[in-house]
């Protein structure tokens, strides 16, 4: 058996080296280093869980090490015949008995936290901030409520306040997951789902759309900015105050404002608020921190995303739907966009 | 038919034997051809995702294909690869365990066999005719009913043939184990495999009518203009989701009860002593499988079911730990103060505990419904399941194999070849899957056709796609063994383990009537029994006598492939009516075999006492 356990701390050496290469993940996107209430609470439990169930796994461990010892057949023993033993009442007690108690000890917690997250109550109060989230294929839609704004991809939140969320969505169920902030919740098509979330530090979190919902489903990246009440109330009102007729500064921007409205963008598209959200709001575009939720913001993305988002998003719904734009219109329109910088609050302001 | 007859045996008749056969002896070889030939197409595909992951932003496969790989992966593995092979299991060791001489229904046994050979044929031939399913196993809708090509057809009519199939074999069992116990063989007396094929048996009972309706819903939404699951027309999406996972948890529980049942014979056997706890181990498996029933909803802790229904559903979920904790324990003990002898069979099954302990370590975890608003839908539930469904269900089959092959085949699978297979595949399994648990915590949903760079996710996935390669030089390395051993392999004595129950008290192979004499039960272990007195046979419950046998027939064979034409016209009915020729002819077909079923007597045939009498000498 020396080659059963030489092989299994072979293992076990290359998972903890494999773990310590890895470390606890990208720190604004894992569940490990919570960074907000949902996901510290979750935390909380999965560490209670952690050691409750070590607990179980030694005790297991530890008897099947000393049987796999002591009680192999010896040579020239072959005849041997051990002893019929039946059963033991005591024994089989304790192994029932014992578990049920650390069932308890990670059920009451649990319960306790399961009532306190669902716990929207709050969202009534006046000054509570509340938005209307909808999922698309393969995009997010925050409608800020009481507000006369929308946002798409980038949700900004002041830190240290609970944000209520309504969700639905408007073709298949998605799910909105933001791992170092909160746990995920689905986005189901016929009924509202509420939750809120609550960042304690300053920071871009990553999120992503936790349910299968076709090809792009693993493209489905949203960000969450959480800045300073201040910066906050700040971005809210630099967004109130957009103007969406705004002329831009140069030419070739100018250019591209006038292709975006021929090539029939609008139809789906909206700078400034917009009840429409058959694609995402453009407003503020300029400072967003993806294209497309997932794309590195550059000119020549952008660009290129706009003659051809099926290479970027298979199944997207903006493939097909505008007539075609030759490489330089593209630019063109590339340009304009990236300049609708809104606000001066930007991710970078979140420390990004 | 004698020995000398058998082996000249040309290919055709061997091929028409199989296709008429009635013995639930080689309608377990179809299982475990059929299945095993599914687990390879599901292995292939597992590749392929795992190749897909291998770095960040990889292009191998398009984004449409992957969703049709990872649905029909999952779908390949549940349905067509592991239910098959534990119902090979079942087949080739349950009635002979409780002595009898063939399931009670073994015209209904072989119809269970094709239906699912056809139904999983079925389900793969969207492969080749425009697309297979692409909205997951679990095809919620409304993207199952949203998805444009026929791959959701496929699987709608795939299931419904193949599962009901299982729950043919589900209801048959039953009346096997009430009916035909031999002489002695009170409940309490049963080997534990027979017990948990028993419990199975109920979970497929009640389990996959729920299936069954879910399937019809889904099939009227998209083939005949329903709307249950439309929201939009007043229909509602979650019923989807209950109503598949009131048959889907009980289904990993159909997965993994037989498979401790496996572990228990092996266990006792090897150690050399009776199993620990008996009576307990049969309770909990009673319990786990009435709990299996009450713990749907903790795969939808995040739908939005409110605060109330999460808690008391992850209340009975943490539950199912106590009887489970139960079965390690009383395993353990039962190896306590044996004489164990560790070979494959045995490899495969101290393999499992750690493991499982795992699987059912993360499943507590995963009970916890807030630490579960993390988990749900990661990597952190693929690596949970599968060191469930693989860690136990795959150990387990192995193991299984491992220990009926001499009494399936008359050979014993070469040892060497077997360990070898085992370190591979376990050690590739772990690298597979353990590190999975931290992929998802970090943030890396399931079913992601592509992970981002930069995301500190690479050399996670990285090592679990060398281990995905590990587990499949594992199974190459077991097929060598299933050829060499057919070859050349050893041949097996009756009782090559110093067995403890009725299937090693006669012939490997049995003969095709099983037991000349159906046997005298006198205790639990009714062979080690005989064997501590000092009888070197079972002692006849009955006396020597003919023995009715049903004869063969071609009927089942004809009847699923009726089906499976019906299949086909529901599926393209929505193209053009023509369709509708092989829809009504499939199903006139088949009701048209079955109409000849009942009306032609078939009355079977005798061997007779003297013909018995005869081989004896
Ligand atoms: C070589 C062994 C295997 C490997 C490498 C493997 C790999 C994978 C991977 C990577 C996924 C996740 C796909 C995703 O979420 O993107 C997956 C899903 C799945 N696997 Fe496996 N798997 C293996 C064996 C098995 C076996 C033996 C079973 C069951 C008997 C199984 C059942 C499933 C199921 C049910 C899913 C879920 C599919 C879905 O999400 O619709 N796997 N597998
Ligand atoms: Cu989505």
């Amino acid at each position: 058996m020396k080659g059963l356990f030489g092989k299994l701390r072979a293992l076990f050496t290359l998972g903890v080296l494999a773990l310590v290469l890895a470390g606890c993940g990208k720190e604004n996107l894992t569940a490990l280093v919570p960074k907000g209430y949902g996901a510290e609470s979750s935390m909380k439990l999965i560490i209670l869980s952690v050691v409750v169930m070590t607990f179980v796994f030694l005790a297991v461990m530890i008897i099947y090490t000393i049987v796999l010892f002591r009680f192999r057949e010896k040579k020239g023993q072959e005849d041997f015949i051990p002893k019929q033993v039946e059963g033991n009442k005591t024994l089989e007690t304790i192994w029932t008995v014992i578990p049920i108690i650390l069932v308890v000890i990670l059920a009451v917690p649990t319960v306790i936290a399961t009532f306190d997250l669902a716990d929207v109550s709050g969202a009534a109060e006046d000054e509570a901030i509340s938005v209307d989230i909808t999922g698309n294929q393969y995009w997010w839609h925050f409608d800020y409520k009481g507000q006369d704004f929308q946002t798409s991809q980038d949700l900004y939140i002041p830190t240290g306040e609970k944000v209520y969320i309504n969700m639905i969505s408007s073709d298949v169920i998605h799910s909105f997951w933001v791992p170092s902030i909160t746990g995920k919740m689905d986005v189901n098509v016929e009924n509202t789902n509420r939750m809120y979330i609550e960042a304690y530090d300053e920071g871009v979190y990553w999120g992503k759309c936790a349910e299968l919902c076709g090809p792009s489903h693993s493209l489905m990246d949203f960000k969450v900015i959480a800045v300073s009440p201040e910066e906050y109330e700040q971005w809210a009102s630099d967004m109130q105050a957009v103007d969406p007729e705004e002329q831009p500064q140069e030419t070739v921007a100018v250019e591209g404002k006038d292709l975006f409205e021929s090539n029939n963008c609008m139809s789906c598209h909206a700078i400034g608020s917009s009840g429409k959200q058959v694609g995402p709001n453009l407003t503020n575009f300029g400072n967003r921190t993806k294209i497309a939720g997932f794309l590195e913001p550059t000119k020549e993305n952008l660009a290129s995303w706009i003659q051809d988002p099926e290479q970027y998003k298979p199944g997207n719904k903006m493939t097909g739907n505008y007539p075609e734009v030759n490489k330089e219109d593209a630019e063109k329109i590339a340009e304009y966009l990236m300049q609708l910088k809104h606000s001066e609050i930007t991710p970078d302001s979140a420390g990004e | 038919m004698s020995i000398a007859a058998a082996q000249k045996r040309s290919f055709s008749t061997v091929l028409w034997d199989y296709l008429t056969t009635v013995d639930h002896k080689k309608v377990a070889h179809l299982y475990l051809f059929g299945g095993g030939f599914f687990f390879l197409l599901g292995g292939i595909e597992a590749l392929i995702i795992r190749i897909q992951l291998i770095k960040p932003m990889n292009d191998v496969v398009s984004a449409g294909l992957y969703n049709e790989m990872f649905t029909m992966h999952g779908t390949t593995m549940i349905f067509l690869a592991a239910m098959p092979l534990i119902l090979a299991l079942m087949n080739a060791a349950m009635p002979l365990q409780i002595g009898a001489r063939d399931v009670a229904f073994p015209f209904l046994n072989a119809l269970g066999v094709w239906l699912f050979i056809f139904g999983g044929i079925l389900l793969n031939l969207s492969w080749f005719l425009g697309g297979a399913p692409d909205a997951g196993w679990t095809s919620y809708v409304p993207l199952a009913t949203d998805s444009a090509s026929h791959g959701v057809d496929f699987y709608v009519l795939g299931l419904q043939i193949a599962g009901a199939g299982t729950l043919m074999s589900g209801i048959n069992f039953l009346a096997t184990i009430v009916n035909m116990r031999a002489p002695g063989m009170t409940y309490m007396r049963m080997p534990l495999f027979t017990w948990t094929t028993f419990i199975t048996s109920t979970l497929i009972l009640f389990a996959f009518p729920a299936l069954t309706i879910g399937l019809f819903l889904l099939m009227f939404d998209r083939m005949f203009g329903s709307a249950f699951f439309d929201a939009a027309l007043g229909g509602n999406a979650i019923i989807w989701e209950h109503l598949f996972w009131i048959f889907g948890h009980p289904e990993v529980y159909i997965l993994i009860l037989p498979i401790f049942g496996v572990f228990s014979e092996v266990f006792a056997t090897f150690s050399k002593k009776r199993l620990f706890g008996y009576t307990a181990m049969v309770f909990a498996t009673m319990l786990i499988a009435f709990l299996g029933f009450m713990v749907w909803a903790h795969h939808m802790f995040t739908v939005g079911l409110g605060p109330m229904a999460n808690s008391i559903f992850a209340v009975a979920t943490m539950a199912i730990a106590v009887p489970t904790g139960i079965k390690i324990f009383n395993w353990l003990a039962t190896m306590w103060g044996g004489s164990i002898k560790i070979n494959s069979a045995m490899l495969w099954s101290l393999g499992f505990i750690p493991t499982f302990t795992i699987g059912g370590m993360t499943g507590v975890m995963l009970g916890s419904a807030v630490a579960d608003y993390q988990y749900h839908d990661t990597y952190f539930v693929v690596a949970h399941f599968h060191y469930v469904i693989v860690g136990g269900t795959v150990f387990g089959i192995f193991a299984g194999l491992h220990y009926w092959w001499p009494k399936m085949f008359g050979r014993i699978l070469n040892e060497t070849l077997g360990q070898i297979t085992f370190w591979v595949f376990f050690i590739g399994f772990h690298l597979t899957f353990f590190i999975q648990h931290f992929l998802g915590l970090m943030g890396m949903p399931r079913r992601y056709w592509v992970f981002l760079e930069g995301q500190e996710l690479d050399l996670g996935n990285l090592i679990s796609t060398i281990g995905a390669f590990l587990m499949g030089v594992g199974v190459i390395v077991f097929l060598y063994n299933v050829v060499v051993t057919a070859i050349k392999g050893e041949k097996a004595a009756a009782d090559p383990w110093d067995g403890r129950t009725l299937e090693w008290s006669i012939p490997s192979p049995p003969p095709f009537y099983n037991f000349k004499q159906v046997p005298l039960v006198r205790g639990l272990d009714a062979l080690w029994i005989e064997k501590t007195e000092g009888n070197r046979q079972m002692t006849p419950g009955e006396p020597l006598d003919d023995i009715h046998m049903p004869n063969g027939s071609i009927m089942p064979f004809l009847m699923s492939l009726g089906f499976f034409v019906a299949g086909i016209g529901f599926i393209y009915q929505t193209d053009h009516k023509l369709w509708f020729l092989a829809l009504y002819g499939g199903m006139a077909f088949a009701l048209g075999t079955m109409v000849v079923r009942s009306l032609k007597d078939d009355l079977g045939y005798y061997v007779k006492k003297e013909e018995l009498e005869r081989e004896a000498k």
